[in-house]
């Protein structure tokens, strides 16, 4: 029987924040993650902002934890080493309904004490963006929105949180949590472990809710609801330089335009509300409706130069809101819900908010003298100075290996990615780490060779590579 | 010693690529006079495409006879290694600067080699599921025909067992030949026009020998399965709009969906050096030297507009390695006044885009929609100066024709006309 202290289930932003968060402490912490890979379903597949809560609704616990978290960003991002980059968003109103608007709007930001919004006019705004609808009447300016490599965040928290001695456990399922004399004592998990622990932690996203009935805490439920989005080639001709968001209409928050942190533009998403929790699939109507409405804004936006559509699940719950509960009934159990849209964002802030909360409540913990917040990346070849790049492929020379040359990354990346803490155990582990496959051929090229390295690096066949998890086999093995 | 380095880094003629392009253009540069030539080669063999291209059907234009990709490829790569060609692989060239290439390999590193003309070779990319926006789910075993070519021919790897394969380009068909004949059931080829996309002969040979189903005006509307593909919705679309009919939807259990969408040449090096590209071709714009505007800066084979015979690519790449040493020695004819090639009626593009009057040149071009009995007409300003009977034409399939030097004497553009 295995024994730690504390639980966490789910490797998502927040599982991912909080394996981190409790590695700061003196605790013996395992995450067990149902995905073959940390970085979850919801975190990975999202517009990738760091927004400031501006818009949340004042008062609320999402507006507190979203808003405390936005400044966090510079120190975090540099200590794990992941690309982020505050460029602003804009609100612009195109109309006079949209224009008379922008006062509630910015009275909203005032309120959740997001201070720095400012009013902007029209010509102010297409001197800012001037791809925009040259009807721009006047709109907000947000500078602190922010853009971040969603992947390389969540893997860069679980890393750094393994290295500093928090197990993980992946591709392994929560089944049940044994609960004895009113408090948590143990997880069992469908590789017929028992995990003996003092603290469980529900950060399982769109699950949450099956794993709250396994502790009768289901008085809510999750609602998924779907975003599509289109990623652009990075060579389009109509780009903007910061988040353009729409004025939000009673219905829905609507669909953004906005650099990705490698140059990308990303443009969605829809809000479709499902039954089904693994329906990723686009469709259509869906692609279709984000290009109409994304015109209205910036008019010359080329969607023909896309490269891939996906689509994500928000973990939206009914009834709605952000939710981190404690139970009187049932010490050492918390249960985080609701964690939708801004949950990328406030993750990092989550996570010091149940630590706080449990450490109020009793956990014993010693805060550790010698964590070390400190990740260090794979080198980004590419970006590197020449000498740099020349020391590099000096000391190992399979970083003058391109292997995917639309992002020019090289072996030497791959075989890092592959073998560092947590490493990429499949084409998408190494398409999250480093982009491999992610540009303009999207693994027409290196994907062949991406799956050879991996079957050679990882010591298995060729037919057991698998795109993510098991069952997602790229091949069916050698031919003869 | 920082000369004799200098000295050893400098070519008359370095070639990006090293398939059946940029192979034929180092023959064609050596035999136009070109002392040191060197070829870039990002894979970890000269040949390009050609390796993977083990069937037959190469080389029955250029050496008349018939003979495999990598057969073919052999009798270049002898070549080029008996004329005293310089070659380095695994090399990615990362930037083409002013007279010459920043390269990075695994044995010279990070590298810049001089060269007083450069020949684009780079050739294409296949468009992707992304590109073309097919809706569904993400999973595994979604692959380009080309990338599939590769893991079974090169890597003896097998992609998969049931196959849909949409676009009935050539490598869609020959790869739904290949599939069948290791063993796998291809259930169909879906095509979104009224017609194949690939040459007759493709789909005579790897289709209808075969058995295999061809649904042209269709188009897959949406791919199943969450981890490897379990199915794929074939939809019959509209000719006219090309849009998917509502109530036609079929679903094909399959575990792999091959796409044959379409080839674009790849260009990023290109654009990025300054060279201007055709939006049409979405290549370099050339004359009939395949010299682009930059004056050092040559192209030749699909970097430069998607060719369906390797034969074809050779001699146009043999002309321009020639043309490449002529300008590394100075003696390449120049004029200060190009005039344009325009198409016309039924015609989709020509290249050359340009041409330097004084000078003989062949003129390939393409149809925008396939056409029985139609004629063929070219225009030296407003002098017809060829015209031909055309039986049949497919936007599949390259013309060329040919146009003298004399007649382009004193006139402001050469056009191609097919009604």
């Amino acid at each position: 029987m295995l024994k730690t202290d504390v639980v966490i289930i789910g490797a998502g932003a927040v599982g991912s924040a909080l394996a981190r968060e409790f590695s700061k402490y003196r605790l013996d912490v395992t995450v067990v993650e149902k995905n073959e890979d940390v970085g979850g379903d919801s975190s990975k597949s999202n517009s990738a902002i760091i927004h400031t809560g501006y818009d949340a609704a004042p008062g609320t616990l999402e507006s507190q934890l979203v808003v405390a978290a936005n400044p966090m960003y510079d120190k975090i991002v540099s200590d794990l080493d992941v690309p982020f980059a505050r460029i602003g968003a804009i609100l612009p109103a195109f109309n006079d309904e949209q224009y008379e608007q922008l006062p509630a709007l910015k009275h909203k930001a005032m309120k959740n004490r997001v201070y720095d919004v400012e009013y902007k006019t029209g010509e102010q705004l297409l001197e800012m963006e001037p791809q925009l609808n040259p009807e721009v009447r006047g709109g907000l300016y947000i500078p602190r929105e922010s853009i971040i490599d969603p992947f390389l965040f969540c893997i860069g928290m679980a890393e750094n949180a393994a290295d500093n001695g928090v197990h993980f456990l992946l591709g392994t399922k929560v089944t049940g949590i044994d609960v004895e004399n009113g408090a948590v004592c143990a997880v069992k998990t469908d590789k017929g472990q028992t995990i003996q622990a003092k603290y469980v932690i529900n950060a399982a996203g769109l699950y949450c809710d099956e794993v709250a009935s396994y502790v009768g805490k289901n008085d809510y439920y999750v609602n998924p609801r779907k975003g599509q989005f289109y990623i652009l080639d990075k060579k389009t001709s109509c780009r903007v330089g910061m988040i353009v968001l729409p004025i939000p209409t009673k219905i829905t928050k609507g669909k953004l335009i906005c650099p990705t942190i490698h140059g990308n533009m990303l443009v969605g998403p829809t809000a479709e509300d499902l039954q089904d929790k693994t329906d990723k699939s686009t469709n259509t109507e869906g692609l279709e409706s984000i290009a109409n409405d994304i015109r209205k804004m910036v008019p010359n936006v080329n969607l023909r130069d896309t490269i891939t559509q996906y689509s994500g699940l928000r973990a939206q719950r009914n009834p709605e809101g952000l939710n981190i509960d404690m139970y009187d009934d049932l010490a050492g159990y918390v249960n985080i819900s609701g964690v939708r849209s801004t949950g990328l964002t406030g993750s990092v802030a989550i996570a010091k908010y149940v630590v706080d909360m449990l450490l109020e409540s009793g956990m014993k913990a010693e805060f550790k003298t010698d964590f070390n917040p400190i990740r260090h990346g794979t080198p980004h070849f590419v970006e590197l100075s020449d000498e740099e790049k020349k020391e590099l492929i000096a000391r190992d020379p399979r970083y003058g290996n391109i292997v995917c040359r639309c992002e020019t990354i090289t072996e030497g990346q791959i075989c890092d990615a592959i073998h560092r803490t947590l490493g990429a155990r499949s084409v998408d582990g190494v398409k999250r780490r480093l982009r491999a496959g992610m540009g303009r051929c999207q693994g027409g090229f290196c994907g062949p060779k991406v799956i050879e390295i991996l079957a050679r690096e990882l010591g298995i066949s060729v037919a057991e590579v698998c795109k993510n998890d098991p069952g997602s086999e790229m091949t069916v093995g050698n031919l003869r | 010693m920082g000369d004799r380095l200098m000295n050893n880094n400098m070519y008359d003629v370095i070639i990006v690529g090293g398939g059946p392009a940029g192979l034929a253009a180092a023959v064609g540069a050596v035999d136009g006079g070109a002392k040191r030539v060197l070829i870039a080669e990002r894979d970890i063999s000269l040949g390009g495409i050609l390796e993977q291209c083990i069937h037959p059907g190469f080389g029955l234009k250029h050496f008349g006879e018939e003979l495999t990709g990598p057969e073919y490829a052999r009798r270049f790569i002898a070549q080029v290694k008996e004329k005293g060609v310089e070659f380095k692989l695994g090399t990615m060239v990362l930037e083409i600067g002013d007279h010459c290439i920043t390269g990075v390999n695994s044995t010279d590193g990070l590298f810049t080699a001089y060269g007083k003309s450069i020949v684009l070779a780079m050739g294409c990319r296949e468009r992707t599921r992304g590109a073309i926006m097919t809706p569904g789910t993400r999973p595994a075993g979604v692959y380009t025909a080309g990338a599939a070519q590769r893991l079974i021919n090169r890597q003896n790897t097998m992609v998969g067992k049931k196959v849909v394969i949409l676009g009935s380009g050539d490598i869609g068909m020959i790869m739904a030949r290949r599939m069948t004949l290791e063993g796998a059931k291809v259930l169909a080829v879906v095509e979104i026009m009224d017609y194949t996309a690939g040459l007759t002969r493709n789909r005579v040979q790897c289709l209808e020998d075969f058995g295999i189903p061809l649904m042209l005006s269709h188009t897959v509307v949406q791919i199943k399965g969450n981890r490897r593909v379990e199915g794929v919705v074939v939809a019959a679309v509209d000719p006219a709009t090309k849009k998917p009919i509502a109530g036609t939807e079929q679903t094909f259990e399959c575990d792999t969906l091959l796409l044959s969408c379409g080839l674009i040449p790849e260009n990023e090096l290109s654009r990025e050096c300054g060279v201007a590209l055709s939006r049409i071709t979405s290549g370099p714009e050339v004359n009939q030297f395949m010299q682009t505007n930059k004056e050092y800066v040559f192209a030749c084979g699909n970097v430069v507009h998607v060719n369906d015979l390797v034969d074809n690519v050779t001699e146009e790449s043999l002309r321009t390695g020639r043309a490449a040493a002529q300008y590394a020695a100075g003696t390449l004819p120049k004029c200060d006044k190009e005039i344009p090639t325009v198409p016309q009626g039924n015609v989709r593009y020509i290249c050359p885009q340009r041409l330097v009057p004084n000078a003989d040149a062949r003129l390939f071009f393409r149809a925008a929609s396939p056409a029985k009995n139609v004629t063929l007409n070219v225009y030296a300003g407003e002098n017809k100066i060829y015209t031909k009977k055309l039986i049949r034409i497919n936007p599949g399939e390259m013309e060329s024709v040919d146009v003298k030097a004399e007649a382009m004497a004193g006139v402001d553009s050469v056009r191609v006309e097919v009604i």
